[in-house]
């Protein structure tokens, strides 16, 4: 598998990053390098073996359903960068 | 036009309901409805940089519930997915979802339509956490944004492509609220945003095995609004399909005001959501014993109870289907029979005068003061030939407005039904007496003139004679 | 007075005796900050106010009596990746340069209830990603051994401040090596406690499945004293363990009489500096005239072990990440012509180089069409390299080996080629994988240039590993040289 710059682009967009030309070439040649590496894996046999998301064998964490104070409204604000009336302000989704 | 009947629409439901937790589901924040924005956030809930979810065990054991009642398959290893997306209302940037291991599978539920019983799949239902809410200002080019909802507990349920009309469409989802009513897991108030519906819809012709392309519709804010979307789409469907033109696969908006659906492309762009196991939170292992505990706070479901009404009361099966559509309602019933025997004329006193006047003042049987009991009593009282059906009438009004028990009522208001023979045997001669031109005409064979003289009768007692004993004792009267 | 030449029960003995109040000690900290900070750029951030305003309230809880916290009066820094109440946390980058957090981690609040002074908040690659700190966006962390040279990272400026004698310890993070490596960089002690022994509550998250925060100090009692204060079951942590927290102090005996070592050859071989391994090897010598035992073993995936971490690594970053967006806090793009275009320009000049790499190769493993291939395969691929682990545990109570293949390089040197820098974790992503604990202890100096000797040990099992160290330290010199600054 070889990685485009189409590929970079459509990757940069879901990852909601703007990349320059520059970069983008940049990342084409690095990411295909750091990918051909990892093709090093499928040279494993891991057919039957179970994938890891967790080094712990816990379960089951849960708390009881109890209310906690929430914060005042001038921390949840203190790093808004724009607000309004209490809430969070952002430009709308389309021009 | 299309010709009717050409084509089979298939329909499936994509059902959110909040789940009525005191706590969200991965922090301790409120969940309750209504505050001031974003003053039930915490930096858990606002995605702060470092923080951490933890489960909200009463979230898991509603969403267990409610696969239990929809006769789902619970997982005995769950698990917890992000599904990546960027938009201001999800503050991580990701909501924690299942992806693959849902709580429940393989459900069921069935409905009535036309008298007829159709049973419709619950392909999956799982749990996860509601978004924020966007207020658009500054003439649409800005939003705020308020996280109090976010985190809230949900559960989505998702039905397979078993509904075939938009009238299926109403009656799945009236049955799936009453079933979340019932297991007391969710307020499912759809104007409150606690139950919310998108639909899967698509034509094809009859006797094709293959489905047509769909469209999702989404902003149904009511169950009508739902089968009138539904209706619009199977509509605007058949017109493309007639003119030989192709379904888009894409969303579209319902606007119900409108009655029209639109087109939301352009809007949102194709997803790829990522989804991955959340490293931030462990494995579900749910226990038989664990499902057992869960499974016995499961109270009778309106199935079990419709079937016992028409066993055990002899109801119609409209009546038993119409009682139990609502948990509430049912329970008025049940609490009404405690007070009296004749379980049909509860009943009816429910199907009529009760939903009559909640359906045409467009209240909820919440918003009356009138108890089971007062509604039992009352018939209590007309089987005992303490009140006559008019005076029920009377009675039954002001229980509605005041809540107040009949006996009360018939009492502060005089109403008692006169049965006294003596009593009335004396008015009777007072008014055979008094009318002799209505004696004869009667006796000349004009039965009309009976009914004047009952009248007058009734009007000289004000309506609280019995009208058995009025009718009898008249008739041997002029004999 | 250099921090670096007190120990804990001198520092705690003077301040019985009143010989040091806690204002001298934090004096000088930041007297000594003064002195080396042109030359090192360990810190971001100051807390120098606020720390002088504590150290006067201890001292007079000193005067009054009363219980006293495990780290009183010690001058502490902290990672710029732990949140800090009231004081920035960076994460050295400049979408959060003006971040001011609403909450304290916990591990931040277990070190106020162990009363230790929080000096500053601490350089390091942004975002935990890097190994050198060159990727800190405001300026690199230099090594106090010889300032062309990197102090190593993530936790650069963690493990320099310790080495330089600017604090008394430091709190890092560890997500493939962040705190051995640079430990083993700057010739101090770093420990990475297993996965879920100290609380990611309030940690900023980079890998979640991997990520620990843990103490650099320069000697091992005080990595048992710090890891003392910070261990332990959060309920704000899903995968914290509740487990029992043993006596870490009362493990240090001295004997190692018994101890069956593993020494994996993997560790040892091609790509390993002969410097490094010469090192590693009279250590080892150390543990057997001490009664120990070694003996050569393998961990066959190892060579699987950098691919594993960085898809791993890179895809859990891409969504931990995300959440960066430029709408709640942090740096916004000025202008933006719509809500896509407001997180486009704010990542793009609120991230630096290594950091997009990381996102974009972490989308890429993670999206449709390619999760089976690399993320999945990555995860299976972890469950082998773990079960390395789980088999020379069974037999051996301790893996030793360097902590990294190399001592530092110069600044500069490994710019532009990520590939290679990603192989210097050789020795130390192993160990992270596998979830288990390990410490690095300054071993040697090469060309002026220390070099670093990995303690690894079974899950839970800091006991055992902190004893190793310690007899070690017990006997040899290494720990005590000191740069020239």
């Amino acid at each position: 598998m070889s990685i485009t710059t189409k590929d970079v682009e459509h990757v940069a967009n879901l990852a909601r990053l703007e990349l320059s030309d520059s970069e983008k070439e940049q990342f084409t040649g690095q990411l295909n390098a750091i990918l051909k590496y990892a093709e090093k894996l499928n040279g494993l046999d891991t057919e039957g073996v179970e994938p890891t998301s967790h080094v712990l064998p816990i379960t089951n964490v849960m708390r009881a359903d109890e209310e906690r104070p929430s914060l005042p409204i001038g921390k949840v604000l203190l790093n808004a960068p724009d607000d309004e009336e209490g809430q969070f302000k952002v430009p709308a989704v389309l021009e | 036009m299309s010709e009717p009947n050409k084509y089979e629409t298939v329909v499936g439901l994509e059902v959110h309901v909040e789940l009525h937790t005191n706590s969200k589901i991965f922090c301790g924040c409120s969940t309750a409805f209504g505050a001031p924005p974003n003053t039930h956030t915490c930096p858990v809930c606002l995605g702060h940089p470092g923080v951490l979810p933890v489960l909200n065990r009463q979230a898991v054991e509603y969403a267990m519930k409610a696969a239990m009642a929809l006769n789902c398959q619970i997982a005995d290893i769950s698990k917890f997915d992000r599904k990546n997306y960027f938009y201001p209302d999800s503050p991580k940037a990701y909501q924690i979802s299942q992806y693959d291991q849902p709580i429940g599978e393989h459900g069921w539920i069935d409905i009535e339509v036309n008298g007829e019983t159709k049973r419709i799949g619950i392909t999956r239902l799982h749990l996860e956490e509601d978004a924020g809410k966007l207020t658009h200002v500054d003439g649409g080019y800005a939003s705020l944004v308020d996280f109090n909802r976010v985190g809230t507990p949900l559960i989505e349920i998702v039905s397979e492509p078993d509904i075939r009309t938009p009238e299926e469409a109403k009656a799945y989802l009236e049955k799936l609220k009453a079933i979340m009513q019932y297991c007391d897991v969710s307020d499912v108030k759809m104007e409150e945003g606690s139950l919310r519906c998108d639909a899967n819809i698509s034509l094809r012709p009859y006797g094709q095995k293959e489905f047509g392309t769909r469209a999702e519709l989404k902003n149904m804010n009511s169950f009508r609004g739902v089968q009138r979307g539904l209706e619009y789409e199977q509509f605007r469907q058949a017109e493309i399909l007639d003119s030989g033109g192709e379904v888009v696969q894409e969303t579209r908006r319902y606007d119900d005001a409108a009655g029209k659906s639109f087109s939301m492309r352009g809007k949102e762009e194709a997803h790829d959501y990522r989804y991955f196991p959340d490293p931030d939170l462990v494995r579900l292992h749910i226990s038989e014993d664990w499902k057992a505990s869960v499974r016995a706070t499961i109270p009778e479901l309106p199935d079990a109870r419709k079937a016992r009404y028409t066993a055990d009361y002899s109801l119609p099966p409209y009546d038993a289907e119409v009682i139990t559509s609502s948990k509430k309602l049912a329970d008025f019933f049940e609490e009404s029979l405690a007070f009296a025997k004749d379980a049909k004329a509860v009943s009816n006193w429910i199907m009529g005068d009760l939903l009559g006047y909640l359906n045409s003042n467009g209240l909820e049987l919440s918003d009356v003061q009138m108890t089971g009991q007062g509604l039992g009593e009352m018939i209590g009282l007309l089987e005992k030939g303490t009140i006559s059906g008019k005076i029920a009438k009377t009675v039954f009004k002001a229980m509605l407005e005041t809540g107040k028990l009949p006996q009360q009522i018939v009492e502060e208001q005089g109403l008692v039904q006169i049965s006294d023979e003596g009593a009335i045997a004396a008015i009777v001669s007072q008014i055979v007496e008094a009318n002799p031109q209505s004696v004869e005409d009667y006796r000349a064979g004009k039965e009309k003139a009976i009914g004047f003289l009952v009248g007058q009768i009734m009007k000289e007692t004000k309506g609280k004679a019995n009208p058995a004993l009025v009718n009898k004792l008249l008739l041997e009267r002029l004999k | 007075m250099a921090l670096n030449d007190l120990r804990l029960h001198d520092v705690h003995n003077k301040l019985n005796s009143k010989e040091l109040s806690v204002a001298e000690l934090v004096g000088a900290s930041y007297a000594r900050i003064a002195e080396t900070e042109p030359a090192i750029k360990a810190f971001i951030t100051l807390n120098e106010e606020n720390a002088r305003q504590q150290a006067s309230e201890l001292d007079k809880q000193l005067q009054e009596g009363g219980e006293r916290g495990l780290l009183f009066g010690l001058p502490a820094g902290i990672k710029d990746n732990i949140v800090t109440e009231g004081l920035l946390t960076t994460c050295a980058s400049q979408f959060l340069s003006n971040y001011n957090p609403i909450y304290d981690a916990t591990a931040v609040r277990k070190l106020k209830a162990a009363q230790s002074v929080t000096i500053g908040k601490l350089n390091m690659d942004e975002f935990a990603m890097g190994g050198s700190n060159e990727n800190s966006s405001y300026y690199p962390t230099r090594n106090p051994w010889n300032p062309e040279y990197v102090p190593g990272g993530s936790s650069g400026g963690s493990a320099a401040s310790v080495a330089a004698g600017q604090v008394y310890f430091a709190l890092g993070s560890d997500t493939g090596g962040s705190i051995r490596q640079p430990a083993a960089y700057c010739g101090i002690v770093g420990l990475k406690p297993t996965y879920g022994l100290v609380s990611r509550f309030g940690l900023v998250a980079f890998a979640s499945s991997l990520d620990q925060i843990g103490p650099l100090t320069k000697n091992v009692e005080d990595s048992a004293y710090v890891l003392q204060a910070i261990a332990g079951y959060d309920e704000r942590d899903s995968t914290s363990a509740n487990v029992d927290i043993p006596d870490y102090t009362s493990a240090l005996t001295g004997d190692v009489r018994g101890l069956r070592i593993g020494v994996p050859k993997e560790y040892l071989g091609e790509g390993i500096d002969p410097r490094v391994k010469e090192a590693v090897l009279k250590a080892l010598s150390v543990y057997e005239s001490l009664g120990a035992t070694w003996e050569e073993v393998s961990l066959p995936h190892t060579e699987y072990a950098i691919a594993t971490y960085y898809l791993l690594a890179s895809s859990e970053a891409s969504s931990n990440l995300a959440r960066f967006d430029g709408v709640r806090y942090g740096v916004r793009a000025d202008n933006p012509s719509n809500l896509i275009d407001l997180y486009r320009k704010s990542r793009s000049q609120g991230f630096g180089p290594e950091v997009k790499r990381r996102i974009m190769l972490g989308t890429y493993a993670l999206s449709s069409g390619y999760y089976d291939a690399y993320y999945l395969k990555a995860q299976k691929v972890r469950t082998l390299i773990k079960q390395d682990f789980d088999q020379v545990f069974s037999r051996y109570d301790l893996i030793i080996g360097p902590t990294a293949p190399t001592p530092a390089f110069r600044i500069g040197e490994q710019v532009g080629d990520p590939l290679t820098m990603y192989l210097n974790d050789i020795c130390t992503i192993p160990v992270s994988l596998a979830g288990v604990p390990a410490i690095s202890v300054p071993c040697g100096v090469a060309d002026g240039l220390p070099i670093g000797l990995q303690i690894i040990g079974k899950a839970f099992d800091e006991s055992t590993v902190l004893r190793a160290a310690h007899a070690f330290e017990q006997h040899t010199e290494h720990h005590m040289l000191r740069p020239q600054l």
